[in-house]
């Protein structure tokens, strides 16, 4: 019962049902506040930072609670769009329902996920991380390449014109008139993605409490303890790897459906290096800390790409430094100070809170016996 | 024949290049059991304060030779108060946080730099004077010139100091006693913070020097340049096992030729179907094979485990 | 009245992308001095500029964020990877768009109307290129780089198929990447296969070390590389190693169409720096666009869309018309040459923009 909300369980029913709803209708209501106040490219940006979620939410099992530092996680991510864009595009003339394509991208991802677990078992810490670093460009360098002798992904050039996310005759991809209101095609894919979000997010909350999701933990905290307590530490670490992919590869598909477009640059090492930035800044293996570290790491360059050159002018009159060149320096040293500031994450789990600065209690125990003994 | 000798050499010079900046990486891993992901950025510091002091140097009409010293004190000065500032601000005030937190801040590091570089140098690439003697040499069939040479001497001779130092001075005892166990160093009286910072200013100098190398072989620097090379160098180190000295230069030679040779001659292994487009696919292989077989690299872990 | 624009400003392309925007705002400044009236009024043009960091996804934010602020055309992007995504936006919400510099053949083809590119695409300048290497420079085995992006990779195969099919042999393809800078590998194995002209796909940063590494392993070859290799960086970089190498320019040299000579003065003047590459392109695409307002006597997209599709535009690089799909007519490119340190125009080939400029 950790993560369900304090407030949910310090409350009376009446209280959580209201806060409840309240949040319910925030979320409904996000996209069409955004577009009125900012504009509708912040609700791209939104839409894009629930794509992050998914993925460091993805990431967190590895990362957060199996304690495997994973740096090649967009290959999954890769994986699942790519599914997408061959099944669905004029690349090999198919057009398969949505439905289809999505469960057999995060399938395919799946596959994948135990494909890079099986011969890292024994590889710790950042041994591991340098393989799966490797992993995510071998996949990158392939999806690149595949274009020759028989073209498969297109190459550098990339698959375009793929087939907006349609659900029955109803395409996402273009404006509705619903219940007297309008729906432009981005706030229709939010509205998607934050089922989708909620979904990884439930998913999340019922492994962590079950006994899978404390395997996980024991094998972060010590893998031979964990062996010597029976836990099958290489079934359990494979489900890790398997069950992140899975994540990351629906996301993928999500996400060429929303792009229309996705080329090979889109995935990146630096889209990896960025995850694991939003997942241990937000605070590992807590998953509202992770949401938080998706969201922030999203918005923050957008923010900052509409704020540093105002900023400048209010503060010096003029402008000193390019908006743009500022605006990555800001965002490092935001990195930078955030760790300083909370080296755990902006909301760290209360299980590794623990973990970090021994338990009053305990020391108080230990105090105890010590005494008694000495009585 | 004389093409795979020259695919050999190659890969000798780009390995040793490697080896250089996996130095580094290994020695601030060996004592602090960190992987400092800024390092390719303190190289491409290196070079760029060299650039700098080559232009302004330029119409000194000093010898070439002369210069290039010059530079390469003035660029190791800037690169060590750099690694000392990084490790004060970015890596100590982290030193019992979890595992995973300075490695954020290394990134932080990363950006920072490279945004700064950006400001200071701008965006082009810059041509890097010719200092060192570039004649090239036939060596069987095979060409060399007089820069790459330089490069593997000083890669070799790098790696040996090191190994002096860590092995054979007070310094280097009082660096294995850290990488050991640091409380009991501090115990034994170990300014355990000092040795940490000379090692980071060590590894920045190194940096340097890698810096000037790279660019005096490839005659040109950018802002960017760092974040590949580094990539590179990590792997290399990694390849070796990590925190250990002689397996940076092995790592690195081994990386350098692996690439070489895989660029060369994958397409005719493959029968076509591969090509040099998969260099990085067969290193990054190899290494998951090598790893597979030998989880802690080539050579073993940290220095001090071994000493 | 605002004019969007966007290129990488971050990045290891930041130089290229400045560039453009300088371009760019270079005809919004001249335009305003000029002032220019549209539908009975005096109009103002300022410019938007935005970072797209050669992101895909952050090029579709960008677009979007340039359709928020109700731009009424925009230039851009710089690359293919970035300017094809966006093009959907800007098609969606019916904003014309003209990349001064994107040349994958696929942005123009996927049917939208709003498309447009004052710049020969791959197809066009590789044909050129290959027909230039096997008949005017007699290359009979050509080995062939490129970089694995979209632009090299796009190049490289049209000019290998060009090549071919007017009597050269392809005796290698090999490849590198956009960030690499050790070629002696690769340019090893294509000396094994001794071919005597060597084509590389890719842009400047490559292309200089490369020239130097092809003089260290003393491989006595040609060299050629398409727009990406015009640039006089690739002279100061690779110093003596770039004389007698070979690039190509879509349009006919500044120097001999009416403007451009000014146009290049007062570049210089003004940025303290020679042109890059592509800022003629970007100041004739804004000139393009306000001309078609001027014709619609109106700013509004919709109005004058039709216009611009159907422009007849004398611009510094080239007389620019459209073809249905938005490409440029005809895309006559020009051959260069280093010759004692310079950039020299050897031949201008291919397409009736050439005739009637002159």
């Amino acid at each position: 019962m950790r993560n369900v909300p304090d407030s949910l369980l310090r409350h009376d029913k009446r209280h959580a049902w209201i806060a409840f709803a309240a949040l319910a209708i925030m979320l409904l209501a996000l996209p069409f506040a955004t577009d009125a106040l900012l504009g509708r490219g912040w609700v791209r940006i939104v839409d894009f930072a629930l794509l992050y979620i998914m993925l460091a939410l993805g990431l967190n099992i590895v990362v957060g609670y199996a304690g495997l530092l994973d740096l090649g996680y967009i290959a999954f991510f890769a994986v699942g769009a790519y599914c997408y864009a061959l099944l669905g595009s004029p690349q090999f003339g198919l057009h398969w329902p949505f439905w289809i394509v999505l469960p057999l991208g995060a399938l395919l991802a799946c596959v994948f996920g135990v494909l890079l677990g099986a011969p890292t078992l024994k590889l710790r810490g950042d041994y591991l991380a340098i393989v799966t670093l490797g992993f995510g460009e071998i996949i990158r360098i392939f999806l690149n390449n595949l274009n020759a002798p028989v073209n498969i992904t297109n190459g550098p050039q990339g698959i375009s014109m793929i087939d907006p996310v349609r659900i029955g005759g109803f395409s996402l991809g273009s404006t509705h008139e619903l219940f007297g209101l309008t729906f432009p095609s981005v706030h229709l894919y939010y509205y998607l993605f934050l089922c989708v979000t909620l979904l990884v997010i439930f998913v999340s909350l019922r492994l962590e409490d079950s006994r899978i999701g404390r395997a996980w933990m024991a094998i972060r905290e010590d893998e031979v303890a964990a062996e010597a307590m029976g836990i099958n530490t290489r079934n359990i670490k494979l489900l890790a790897f398997a069950m992140g992919a899975t994540f990351g590869g629906a996301a993928g598909g999500l996400f060429a459906g929303f792009q229309g477009f996705i080329s090979p640059e889109s995935f990146g090492l630096t889209e990896s290096v960025m995850i694991v930035c939003m997942v241990v800044l937000g605070g590992m293996g807590n998953i509202r800390g992770v949401v938080l570290g998706g969201v922030l790491l999203v918005l923050l360059p957008e923010a900052l790409r509409h704020g540093a050159g105002p900023a400048q002018h209010a503060l010096f009159g003029k402008t000193l430094i390019d908006p743009e060149s500022l605006r990555m320096l800001l965002f490092g040293l935001a990195l930078i100070v955030v760790m300083l500031v909370r080296p755990a994450g902006l909301w760290p789990s209360t299980q590794r809170r623990r973990e970090l600065s021994p338990d009053e209690d305990v020391v108080h125990q230990e105090q105890d016996t010590v005494y008694d003994s000495s009585k | 024949m004389d093409i795979l000798l020259q695919q050999i050499v190659n890969g000798l010079v780009q390995g040793s290049v490697y080896a250089l900046v996996a130095l580094g990486y290994t020695m601030v891993y060996g004592i602090l059991g960190l992987i400092n992901f800024a390092h390719g950025e303190v190289v491409m510091v290196g070079a760029m304060v060299a650039l700098t002091m080559t232009q302004l140097l330029a119409a000194s009409g000093l010898p070439p030779l002369v210069i290039l010293l010059i530079a390469l004190m003035t660029s190791a000065g800037v690169c060590m108060a750099l690694g000392y500032g990084i490790e004060r601000i970015a890596y100590r005030p982290l030193r019992n946080a979890p595992r995973l937190a300075p490695l954020i801040t290394a990134i932080g590091v990363s950006i920072v730099l490279q945004n700064l570089a950006m400001m200071f140098w701008g965006r082009e690439y810059h041509a890097f004077p010719a200092l060192l003697p570039h004649s090239t040499h036939m060596l069987a069939g095979a060409v060399i010139n007089d820069v790459q040479i330089i490069i593997v001497l000083v890669a070799l001779a790098v790696m040996a100091c090191l190994l002096l130092l860590v092995h054979r001075t007070r310094l280097g005892r009082a660096m294995r006693a850290v990488a050991e166990n640091p409380s009991a160093a501090a115990l034994m009286g170990v300014n355990i913070n000092g040795v940490i910072s000379v090692t980071f200013m060590l590894g920045s100098a190194l940096a340097a020097v890698a810096g000037i190398m790279v660019s005096a072989n490839y005659g040109i620097v950018h802002y960017y340049m760092g974040a590949i090379l580094g990539l590179k160098a990590f792997t290399a180190a990694v390849l070796g096992g990590i925190g250990n000295l002689r397996g940076a230069m092995l790592g690195g030679l081994l990386l350098g030729l692996i690439e070489s040779l895989g660029a060369g001659y994958i397409g005719d292994l493959s029968g076509g179907f591969f090509g040099s487009n998969y260099q990085d696919v067969f290193a990054f292989f190899v290494l998951i094979i090598v790893l597979i077989f030998r989880p802690s690299g080539l050579m073993g872990e940290r220095v001090a485990e071994r000493a | 009245m605002k004019i969007g624009a966007s290129a990488p400003l971050t990045g290891p392309q930041a130089h290229i992308g400045k560039d453009n925007e300088n371009g760019t705002r270079m005809a919004i400044e001249d335009a305003n001095a000029k002032g220019i009236t549209i539908g009975g009024k005096k109009v103002r043009f300022e410019l938007l500029s935005e970072d797209d960091q050669t992101d895909p996804k952050t090029a579709t934010i960008v677009a979007q964020k340039l359709v928020d602020a109700r731009v009424n055309g925009v230039i851009g992007h710089l690359n293919s990877g970035t300017t094809i995504p966006a093009s959907r936006i800007y098609s969606d919400n019916g904003i014309p768009q003209i990349s001064p510099s994107a040349t994958a053949v696929g942005y123009t083809a996927q049917g939208f109307k709003t498309t447009f590119r004052v710049m020969a695409n791959d197809g066009q300048q590789g044909k050129v290129l290959g027909e230039f290497a096997a008949k005017n420079l007699g290359a009979k085995k050509i080995a062939v780089l490129d970089d694995r992006t979209a632009y090299g990779q796009g190049l490289a195969d049209e000019f290998a198929k060009s090549a071919q099919a007017s009597g050269a042999q392809i005796v290698a393809h090999e490849y590198t990447t956009d960030k690499a800078v050790d070629f002696t590998a690769v340019l090893t194995s294509i000396k094994g296969k001794k071919p005597d002209l060597v084509f590389f796909g890719g842009m400047d940063p490559q292309g200089a070390p490369m020239l130097k590494q092809l003089k260290a392993l003393a491989l006595d070859v040609k060299f050629m590389m398409g727009d990406g290799g015009y640039t006089p960086k690739l002279i100061d970089n690779a110093g003596a190693a770039a004389e007698g190498a070979y690039a190509s320019l879509p349009g006919v040299p500044l120097d001999q169409m009416p403007g451009g000579k000014d146009f290049s003065q007062r570049y210089e003047a003004k940025y303290k720096q020679p042109i890059q590459l592509y800022a003629p392109y970007c100041y004739d695409a804004v000139n393009v666009m306000i001309t078609a307002m001027q014709q619609a006597d109106s700013a509004e997209p919709a109005e004058y869309l039709p216009m611009l599709a159907k422009i007849a535009y004398d611009g510094v690089t080239a007389k620019i018309t459209f073809d249905d799909k938005g490409d440029l007519k005809g895309g006559a490119v020009t051959l260069y040459q280093v010759q004692q340190g310079k950039w020299q125009p050897l031949q201008t080939m291919g397409g009736e923009a050439l005739a009637e400029a002159r």
